[in-house]
């Protein structure tokens, strides 16, 4: 019979998922609609909601970063008043996360854990540079999600270690971010292509660093690296959009699914990584 | 299964302690711990919304809380919504008057929701609304009526509607049984069960064709505790099959060795509720041979194709045909003053998607059983399940709950035989709920269907010559309602224009899909989807305007329909297409304006606007299809009437008492209504083909009557006299009389006067070229749709539309008008955005509908041109409202980007393509 434990300190949790096997369950917005259709769940479940140091967001700043807990729900992300504005990638990619039930019970750490191609919260995390923190029994570790995340519903995470918070670094200088999602209808729709574009600037305005993603064309959300590089340097003013060239769509691997074939996906992606550009652009320049 | 937990939590600020299994989902706690069934569930996976409550102050899906988790939670449900007195909310009492609970199984999720956006809001925007509504799916009403009733929750709520006897008729009442859904107390098809009721889980094939044996099943009950029994064919004592049309029943209730389609039921469990509930389905032992399926129809018609039904060959389930004059002549006239235009649409299976999947309950009564549950046709439910158990039609009863959504899913037979054998063999109570994915994969679907036509008219004058259509439609597995499909489709092929060479074919084929049964509209939104969009294209090959075009060429009063039938009166198309002439003229000037301005800006955006037409008949194709009604009064002074048409949301429950009241000539808040159940409530025949308020209305006008002529006779009033009832006195004009003094005269039904009337439409039968007179009625009616196309990325979105329809009356208008939005959601979903696959859409993510988000403002226009033969002149309304929505939108989508897309839906992807064509074609 399948166990279910709630678990009330970060230790007990950790000692638990050192003895054992088990599923951990956050908001469970993930974990309920994967229970088989009307059958028995078969996991043991451990149900991290009581670990109150892993809620809220804050700056820490030991870290020179934004920590977001484990717990940190994508209505906690919606509602944070202080985040700065390059933020708002993920405060975007916070409102099209289903409906409001979904953003209040769901977590931005469970998005990542989840691994799914299409999970909304990975694109934003990734052009901004986000690590997740892990703790296991041989302590913690901090991973960038670049590489946390290995494929499809995969990460590095072992069975004996959970997410405790997401590591989001303040390089210090202005910067501007936008998200853009597609889906064939407008509210509780999984993403056909979503893009996030993060543009830091330099003393004199120009492109510092950018961060360019796109989630639900490849088994995981993927930087487009040449065009991060070609963003680089580019003055105030300059047509952002332009600098896509079609190859930039070569990192890309999307599949051909119910919701849109491949090809569509591919050039879908990079209209709405031009049209992220030029409203990044504005909004920063 | 875990062990149980006790928690303690409050709910509606009572503190509750009860001992949980942990990971049980919030909504299993509340309704079958707590009894708090106004929770309702539409999926158990975030989906729907339906399952809402307030966690904390904070809206959340309980079907994804785990119990375990409930400890100190402070949990708000729809039951708590209401005063300590019962008295409704500002919010549910907005609600009512607006119109916004049809069916009402959405209403709790949506009523909680906005409950927290009003306490941050309290007089939030429509998009605040539409971004707060967004997680909780409605499919009846297209969601603007909800958008009003929260916007103005905090507003004066406008009282209710009471019209003086007389009055019903016209008077935007409140629906009648609307207050138990607001208040989250009306009781549908899971909400009820007795306390020592089994449960019954049903085994379905995972393959869309595969033999298949089972094992030991009497050592798997065994060595199962809890586990009653196994059922399969074996155990059904009378017919194992069943079907909407008796003398083509060909669905078994378990294969008997071949699953013919995915989902098709093989074996139930029954047992103890805790031990069939954490049984393992797969664990059965049951072992499966994949055959090869038919999944396209082309396949099943090919040479040497298996057959789905030995004795079907061809795998042709039914034709249909309409032919009138000499259409090839017509077509192949060399004269270059006709100019023809042809082309071919093509739809998948769509989904009814109710929120309430099918549930009920049986129970044995001695030599009777009792069926509990959701349905739109108790009476054919009867019969059929009957056969099933090998009595008598009059040995089971149907008793219909309250239903949550049906669009004609629920006129064939879902959990019925399931509980029923349970209960039978068993000799206890036994309820089934099916899973969303069960609802999905088991019922049936609106029929894909691949459509060809030419149609021609004359470049001098603009008439129409001639039209050829074909259709191919896939039926599926079984025949549930293809015939009716078959035989509807080429009646309608033509729109609602004079067209005087004509021929119509379909054919209804068997493959190994889901079975395809009734949908809104009886294939007619398909076939209107290529007949309407190629009037545009006609329309723009003669030059013509394609509003006039159709104005122009519009059936009329004294002109032959396609069957040759003449109308004296009644044909109101032409009216409905030129209410829509204004916002033509304006639209189209604003989408010029539009284009012009992002042209020159270098903006990837167009808009559009289109405009469809559409004809529909009420009620069954030359077939008889009665309605009785039954109406008295009681000794203690009201009126009761007998009202056994199912109302799944649409009104009949009010729109049928507002026709009697009038008929009678007592104010409607006399009438109190007995719903339907097959033991008191004559046969109102099923709600399906937009019978309900023309057949069953004009049932209750003759019922009514006559209960007025017996008043009269028995109290000595002249004709003319006024009745009215004042505590037990009954009043015809000067005279009275005491309704307590004729208690011992009371029937059966405990009425002391009464009358029961039957209404059955004149029909007359179709002839081998589809001549004869079908209907005696049509409603019609012309949609108009402005959209908005990202041309870079294939979106559409519907920015307006404007719905004209010939109701002959509107009985109440603001039902009405949620039948036309709602309908206008459901054709804005077949144009746009649903696609059921099987296998692969089998949840409401994967499948989608149209969320709150999607629909635009609606303007209904509503025409009074009455029917002859219909109560005050009322003609059916619940599909015709689907039908010209899609094409609308499709033409609307050509006139923005001068593409034609006909295969449905327009996903994105779609659209792009066609978009991209003109580009990639080799110059
Ligand atoms: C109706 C609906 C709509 C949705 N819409 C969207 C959408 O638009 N976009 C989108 O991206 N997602 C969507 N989702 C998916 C889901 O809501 C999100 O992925 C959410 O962020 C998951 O968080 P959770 O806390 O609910 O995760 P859970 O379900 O609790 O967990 C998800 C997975 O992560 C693991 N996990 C969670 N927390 C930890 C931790 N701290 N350490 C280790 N493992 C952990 C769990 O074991 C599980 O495998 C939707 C879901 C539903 C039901
Ligand atoms: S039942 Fe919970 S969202 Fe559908
Ligand atoms: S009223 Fe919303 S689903 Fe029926």
């Amino acid at each position: 019979m399948p166990r279910y434990v709630r678990a009330r300190t970060l230790d007990e949790a950790l000692d638990r998922l050192a003895a054992g096997r088990w599923r951990v369950i956050a908001g469970g917005t993930d974990v309920f609609p994967a229970l088989a259709d009307g059958q028995p769940g078969r996991e043991d479940m451990l149900d991290i909601t009581g670990l109150a140091a892993l809620r809220g967001i804050r700056f820490d700043e030991s870290a020179r970063a934004w920590r977001l807990g484990a717990l940190a729900t994508w209505t906690d992300v919606r509602t944070a008043a202080d985040l700065p504005p390059w933020f708002r990638a993920l405060k975007l990619a916070a409102r099209e996360v289903g409906g409001v039930q979904i953003q209040n019970a769901g977590t931005v750490a469970g998005n990542l854990c989840n691994a799914s191609p299409a999970a909304d919260g990975v694109p934003p995390l990734l052009a901004l540079d986000a690590r997740v923190e892990i703790a296991g029994p041989g302590g913690v570790r901090v991973e960038p999600l670049a590489a946390f995340i290995t494929g499809v519903r995969r990460t590095t995470l072992a069975p004996d270690e959970m997410v405790t918070a997401i590591l989001v670094p303040d390089p210090g200088r202005p910067g501007a971010s936008d998200f853009l999602k597609l889906g064939t209808r407008h509210s509780l729709v999984i993403s056909i292509a979503m893009v996030a574009v993060v543009l830091w600037r330099d003393e004199a305005g120009a492109i510092a660093a950018a961060g360019v993603s796109v989630g639900s064309c490849a088994p995981v959300a993927v930087r487009l690296g040449a065009l991060e590089a070609r963003l680089v340097g580019q003055p105030p003013g300059t047509d952002l959009a332009a600098l896509v060239h079609e190859s930039d769509g070569d990192a890309l691997s999307p599949i051909d699914d119910v919701r849109a074939s491949a090809a569509y996906r591919r050039e879908a992606a990079l209209t709405l990584v031009r049209r992220s550009l030029a409203r990044c652009g504005e909004a920063a320049a | 299964m875990t062990d149980p937990v006790p928690v303690s939590f409050t709910v509606n600020g009572r503190a509750v302690s009860v001992p949980v299994e942990p990971m049980r989902r919030l909504t299993e706690v509340l309704r079958e711990q707590l009894g708090l069934t106004g929770t309702k569930v539409g999926c158990d996976a975030g989906d729907c919304g339906a399952c809402t409550v307030l966690l904390d102050g904070a809206p959340v899906c309980a079907c994804m809380v785990p119990a375990g988790r409930l400890e100190g939670a402070d949990v708000e449900t729809v039951e708590g919504l209401a005063g300590p007195d019962g008295s409704s909310s500002a919010l549910q009492e907005s609600f009512l008057r607006h119109g916004a609970a049809q069916c009402g199984i959405c209403t709790p999720g949506m009523l909680m929701t906005a409950t927290a956006l009003l306490r941050e809001t309290p007089h939030p925007g429509a998009a605040e609304v539409i971004d707060a509504l967004g997680g909780v799916l409605c499919r009846c009403t297209g969601y603007r009526k909800i958008i009003t009733a929260v916007m103005r929750a905090n507003d004066p709520v406008p009282l209710a509607e009471t019209p003086a006897a007389g009055g019903a008729v016209g008077a935007r009442v409140d629906r009648l049984d609307g207050r138990p859904k607001v208040l989250g107390s009306d009781v549908f098809g899971a909400d009820a069960w007795p306390a020592d009721a089994l449960r019954v889980r049903v085994l379905r094939s995972p393959h869309h064709r595969a033999r298949f044996r089972f094992g030991d099943l009497d050592a798997f009950t065994a060595a199962h505790p809890g586990l009653v029994r196994v059922l399969t064919a074996a155990d059904v004592p009378g017919r194992n099959l069943f079907g909407v049309i008796p003398a083509l029943a060909d669905q078994p209730v378990f294969a008997e060795g071949e699953a013919r389609y995915r989902g098709e039921a093989v074996a139930a469990v029954v047992g103890e509720d805790a031990a069939v509930r954490h049984l393992d389905l797969e664990s059965l032992p049951v072992t499966w041979e994949p055959l090869d399926p038919l999944l396209d129809p082309e396949a099943a018609r090919a040479e040497g194709a298996p057959l789905v039904h030995a004795g079907r060959p061809g795998n042709v389930l039914a034709r249909g045909l309409v032919r009138r004059g000499d259409v090839d002549g017509a077509l192949s006239d060399p004269d270059p003053d006709v100019v023809t235009v042809a082309g071919t649409s093509s739809t998948g299976f769509v989904e009814h998607a109710p929120i309430e999947p099918e549930s009920g309950f049986a129970q044995r009564v001695g030599d009777r059983i009792e069926i509990v549950a959701c349905t739109q046709a108790p009476y054919m439910d009867r019969d059929d399940t009957a056969a099933i158990l090998g009595l008598d039609p009059e040995a089971v009863r149907i008793i219909p709950t309250a239903v949550g959504g049906g669009f004609g899913t629920k006129l064939d037979l879902s959990v019925q035989p399931y509980v029923a054998l349970a209960a039978w063999i068993t000799g206890q109570p036994a309820r089934l709920v099916y899973t969303r994915a069960e609802s999905m994969a088991a019922t049936t679907k609106r029929h894909p269907s691949r459509l060809s036509a030419r149609v021609a008219a004359r470049r001098s004058d603009g008439r129409l010559v001639g039209l050829d259509f074909s259709g191919m439609f896939d039926t599926g597995a079984y025949a549930s309602w293809g015939p009716t499909v078959a035989n509807r489709v080429p009646v309608h092929a033509s729109g609602p224009y004079q067209v005087p060479h004509y021929r119509a074919r379909s054919l209804a084929v068997h493959t190994n899909g889901p079975p395809s049964g009734a949908f809104r509209g009886f294939g007619v939104p398909q076939s209107a989807v290529l007949q309407e969009t190629l009037l545009d294209e006609l329309a723009d090959a003669l030059g013509r305007d394609r509003l006039d075009f159709r104005i122009l060429n519009a059936l009329e009063a004294g002109r032959p329909t396609v069957t040759g039938q003449v109308f004296a009166q009644g044909v109101g198309i032409r009216r409905c297409l030129e209410a829509l002439r204004e916002d033509w003229t304006r639209a189209r000037a604003e989408v010029a304006a539009a284009n012009a301005r992002a042209e020159a800006e270098g903006r990837p955006e167009r808009r559009g606007v289109g405009v469809a037409g559409m004809w529909y008949g009420c009620g069954n194709t030359s077939l008889p299809n009665p309605s009785t009604i039954r109406v008295g009064l009681t000794a203690d002074g009201r009126v009761r009437l007998h009202q056994g048409a199912v109302d799944i949301g649409q009104g009949s429950n009010t729109v049928v008492a507002q026709i009697c009241a009038d008929a009678l000539g007592l104010p409607l808040a006399c009438v109190a209504l007995v719903g339907a159940d097959t033991d008191r409530t004559p046969d109102a025949g099923k709600t399906s083909a937009s019978r309900q308020t023309f057949v069953t209305g004009k049932a209750a006008v003759l019922a009514g009557r006559a209960l007025r002529d017996r008043i009269l006779l028995r109290l000595n009033a002249p004709p003319d006299a006024a009745l009215a009832l004042d505590g037990t006195v009954l009043r015809a004009g000067e005279r009275s009389l005491d309704l307590a003094t004729l208690a011992g005269e009371a029937d059966a039904h405990g009425l002391v006067l009464a009358a029961e009337e039957t209404f059955d439409p004149p029909t007359a039968p179709l002839d081998e070229n589809g001549q004869g007179e079908p209907y005696a009625a049509f409603g019609w009616g012309a949609h108009l749709a402005e959209v908005r196309v990202d041309l870079d990325l294939g979106r559409v979105y519907v920015e307006r539309l404007i719905c004209a329809h010939d109701v002959g009356r509107a009985v109440n208008p603001t039902l009405i008008e949620g039948q036309v939005e709602g309908g206008a959601s459901q054709g804005l979903g077949l144009a746009l955005m649903e696609r059921y696959v099987p296998g692969l859409t089998e949840d409401l993510h994967g499948y989608l509908i149209p969320t709150a988000g999607d629909m635009p403002e609606v303007v209904t226009r509503l025409i009074e041109d009455p029917d002859l033969h219909g109560p005050y002149g009322a003609k059916g309304i619940g599909e015709q409202v689907l039908i010209p929505t899609a094409p609308a939108i499709l033409n609307a989508i050509r006139d923005a980007t001068g593409v034609v897309v006909r295969d449905l839906p327009v996903t994105p992807d779609r659209l792009r393509a066609a978009l991209r064509a003109p580009l990639e074609t080799p110059a």
